[in-house]
């Protein structure tokens, strides 16, 4: 039940963080990406914000055996990069600048986002669903 | 950038921040958006749905109360061409994936500790964006 309740929190709060930021206004996500047109440097404090309570977290999961839940914290981080990586990073910022959201802001802007954010949800979800056998695909021609 | 943006921008941060601190150090787990839906789309993530689907559900709720806590309209700004839109969905829904990450689980968790995968990631999708935002606006002017 805590595992549960304590998760809620943590969407709850990032959800407010995306709305408060600007996150989930498109014109502010593409005004960011767009350094030749009317540049918004807003997200550069966004995402500086965010960092900084995370290097704190980081640095305490080093001092407790695990989680407040009794899970053990993740692991250390995979060094490889790999072909998916960047792949998958290329076509992500790719959508995330044609209409400028990503995954969090679109499940947050949901009960205002209107048809427009109903439908780019439903897409998302197709995209990731097809993810899977692309994924196959792409090692295929890697292992070439 | 209109006068207190950035004031803003940083205190929505701070709170995107400590959401991802809250999951980590309570659930030991990583706070990306794109692993968290995707597990669920995709059924890999189905051990612990009640801890994915709680998420959501709040990432949902709370945004939508504060809304009348806004004295001018809350909107989204999305495109009205739905075929953009599709577009867009099924890139993100694709590529967050295969890179198995987004702003959140690769930009926010992974930069902060030093991660090479999240910062190379956080690299390509910047550029991504910014040579979309090039040739979609600029160039084809669709957007």
């Amino acid at each position: 039940m805590k595992r549960v309740i304590l998760a809620a929190a943590s969407g709850g709060l990032f959800g407010a963080g995306l709305l408060v930021s600007g996150m989930t206004d498109t014109t502010k996500v593409q005004g960011w990406l767009d350094i030749f047109g009317a540049w918004d440097p807003t997200l550069a404090f966004v995402l500086g914000g965010a960092i900084l309570p995370m290097l704190l977290a980081w640095n305490m999961t080093t001092r407790r055996a695990q989680s407040l839940v009794g899970v053990p914290f993740p692991s250390k981080p995979d060094p490889r990069l790999g072909h998916n990586l960047i792949v998958g990073s290329v076509l992500f910022g790719a959508g995330w600048g044609l209409v400028g959201l990503c995954p969090g802001p679109a499940i947050a802007s949901l009960s205002w986002g209107g048809t427009g954010g109903i439908v780019f949800i439903l897409a998302m979800i197709g995209g990731m669903l097809v993810a899977t056998p692309i994924r196959v695909r792409i090692d295929k021609l890697a292992a070439l | 950038m209109i006068e207190t943006d950035w004031i803003w921008g940083l205190v929505g941060g701070l709170m995107i921040g400590a959401s991802a601190a809250i999951f980590l150090l309570g659930n030991g787990r990583i706070m990306g958006a794109s692993g968290i839906i995707g597990g669920l789309v995709d059924r890999s993530g189905l051990s612990n749905w009640d801890e994915r689907l709680a998420f959501l559900a709040a990432l949902v709720v709370v945004p939508a109360l504060l809304l009348p806590f806004y004295t001018v309209e809350v909107t989204t700004n999305i495109t009205q061409n739905l075929w953009i839109v599709v577009a867009g969905g099924v890139l993100v829904g694709i590529g967050t994936r295969l890179a198995n990450g987004c702003t959140s689980g690769h930009g926010v968790c992974g930069i902060s500790r030093f991660s090479l995968r999240g910062i190379v990631a956080t690299v390509f999708y910047l550029l991504a964006g910014g040579i979309a935002m090039v040739l979609f606006r600029h160039v084809l002017g669709v957007i």
